[in-house]
């Protein structure tokens, strides 16, 4: 454990050494700020006309938050290949993979601490959104048990993406190389249920099962379903599992 | 101490290390030898646990690199041929993760004074705040060892550890390295041979992933006498003393090395294991020439070293046999 804490916070480090981490994080701030202010924008624009008698309810929980969860997880799809891809890469670049890989830790520690040092980063990340969630909660009366959710899919999600990062990093020296394959295979992730409607009966099942995001919707809804927290900690595991293949059999091929 | 057993290690069909056999004591300084793409550094890191053998076995410190790795890894430190430092770290950070690591159980002031311990010993001490990536080349290698001793290790692996610095970073290196040879079983690597006639206790030299010669510098320098030769300088006023020198029993050629008015250099190389250095004085002296100079062109390690790992199958010696002199 001490060592899986070690590796995960010179992870940590590295990435405020480095500009990464300001730049991510404040990017990304920045683009959550305006899709912030478009949501709320069209928000009162609307509940402005439902205010109006027999109109029913305005809900700003299903019309602008969930809506704005959703964005983020588009954005970590964009922003997460970045984070992941010098972890295993640049490591073996510099040749410091040698240090790691002749100190009595295990892989699978190193694989843990990357991993773990990566999900901080992003959980920084997700944690600039709670300021703009709090200033919800000021001026109006969100129920919070969605947005709570909504943040535990996004985390599982995303923490999946980062798996996925972790194993493409450890197959390449090449971090630009590392960075748009997992963007390209997120983004296939992303989109592979687009195509469940022309699929067959079998095909359906397969990309349903296949695609990440469909299941992150059910969180913004506030629905805790055992069946997706589970289907993403298998693939987290799976992702891990496979990445300390990879590690090993490069030790193999050398 | 460490103890390999015919390694083998094949990349697809190229192979890099094979059959290699050898043994260091505790507290021994050996020297690893060879020409780039020998396998040295390949060995050195089945060794640390960096890859596995494709055959063999390897034991270190008393245990297997293979079946106990944690427990080997934890008794080796290395330094690779680039030390792993991270650029965005100070030395200071560098090592205290390195410690992090590398010890288990220990108390983290117990941690710090390590730390320091193995800064003073590397002399990077002065550095320990500037970062990694800023610092020259001698004091990356010099944080590498640091690295590498910070633990206390039983078995040090270190590769090319005076690659690229300069010559009084050298002198320092070599010194550093013989201080901690005592308390350490060491093995180093290297393409630099008086550094192994300087610093090491027995040399292995290998080629082509093959043991050629495991010996004491020493040793090996007399043992590769093989065929030896003498060169005689003989003032014969102009007379050819080929013929007189030939006559000589045991010797089994003569070549002039040296020609001019005045004394004739001769190459004269002698059967092996037969001394005739006194019969060639008297033969010399019986005819009344005047016997200007004697000796053995010792072969040094350089011509030892080339002897062995090029193909030919006589080592051809250069005819003004240089290096170490006076047999």
């Amino acid at each position: 454990m001490g060592n899986i804490l070690a590796i995960a916070q010179k992870e940590v480090k590295s990435y405020f050494a480095s500009p990464i981490a300001y730049v991510i994080i404040g990017f990304f701030a920045l683009v959550f700020g305006w899709f912030y202010f478009v949501a709320l924008d069209y928000f009162m624009r609307t509940s402005m006309q439902m205010g109006m008698p027999g109109q029913g309810q305005v809900n700003v929980n299903t019309m602008a938050i969930r809506p704005l969860l959703q964005n983020v997880s588009v954005v970590a799809l964009f922003v997460l290949p970045l984070i992941t891809m010098r972890t295993y890469s640049e490591e073996k670049r510099s040749g410091t993979i040698e240090l790691l890989l002749t100190s009595p830790v295990t892989d699978f520690q190193i694989i843990m601490g990357k991993f773990l040092g990566a999900v901080a980063l992003y959980v920084m990340m997700l944690a600039v959104t709670t300021i703009h969630m709090g200033i919800l909660f000021i001026y109006g009366n969100p129920e919070w048990k969605p947005i709570v959710t909504g943040y535990l899919g996004l985390l599982l999600m995303g923490a999946s993406f980062i798996s996925i990062g972790l194993l493409i990093s450890s197959l390449t020296k090449n971090q630009i190389v590392a960075g748009m394959v997992t963007f390209a295979v997120l983004l296939l992730l992303w989109t592979v249920g687009w195509m469940q409607e022309s699929a067959g009966p079998m095909g359906q099942k397969v990309l349903q099962a296949l695609s990440l995001t469909d299941r992150f919707d059910d969180f913004t809804k506030g629905v805790i379903d055992l069946k997706h927290v589970v289907y993403y900690l298998s693939f987290i595991s799976f992702g891990l599992f496979l990445t300390a293949k990879s590690v090993d059999s490069e030790r193999w091929r050398g | 101490m460490i103890e390999v057993q015919h390694l083998t290690k094949r990349y697809g069909r190229v192979t890099a290390v094979d059959d290699l056999t050898f043994k260091v004591e505790r507290g021994e300084i050996l020297g690893f030898l060879g020409p780039n793409g020998a396998g040295k550094t390949t060995t050195m890191r089945i060794l640390t646990g960096y890859m596995p053998a494709t055959e063999g076995k390897a034991v270190v410190a008393g245990f297997d690199v293979f079946e106990q790795p944690m427990e080997a890894k934890r008794r080796t430190g290395y330094l690779p041929e680039t030390p792993p430092l991270y650029p965005e770290m100070t030395v200071k950070e560098y090592l205290q993760f390195v410690s992090r690591i590398k010890l288990k159980g220990v108390s983290s002031s117990e941690r710090r004074s390590r730390v320091d311990d193995s800064m003073r010993k590397a002399r990077v001490d002065d550095m320990a705040n500037r970062h990694c990536g800023k610092l020259s080349k001698g004091y990356r290698q010099r944080v590498g060892l640091a690295q590498a001793i910070l633990h206390n290790p039983e078995v040090l692996i270190l590769d090319e550890p005076t690659a690229g610095l300069d010559p009084k970073q050298i002198i320092e290196t070599r010194q550093l390295i013989r201080e901690l040879a005592g308390t350490h079983t060491i093995i180093l690597s290297t393409h630099i041979l008086p550094e192994v006639s300087q610093t090491c206790e027995r040399v292995v030299i290998i080629n082509k992933g093959r043991v050629v010669a495991i010996d004491t510098p020493n040793n090996l320098t007399a043992r590769l006498r093989g065929s030896e030769t003498l060169y005689v300088e003989i003032d014969a006023q102009g007379h050819d003393v080929s013929s007189v020198l030939q006559a000589v029993p045991g010797v089994t050629g003569v070549s002039v090395t040296t020609k001019g008015d005045g004394p004739v250099g001769y190459e004269v190389s002698s059967e092996r294991g037969r001394d005739v250095r006194r019969d060639l004085a008297r033969a010399v002296v019986a005819q009344n020439y005047g016997l200007l100079e004697l000796r053995a062109s010792r072969m040094s390690l350089e011509e030892i070293f080339l002897s062995l790992t090029t193909e030919e199958k006589e080592p051809e010696q250069p005819a003004a046999a240089g290096g170490e002199q006076h047999g």
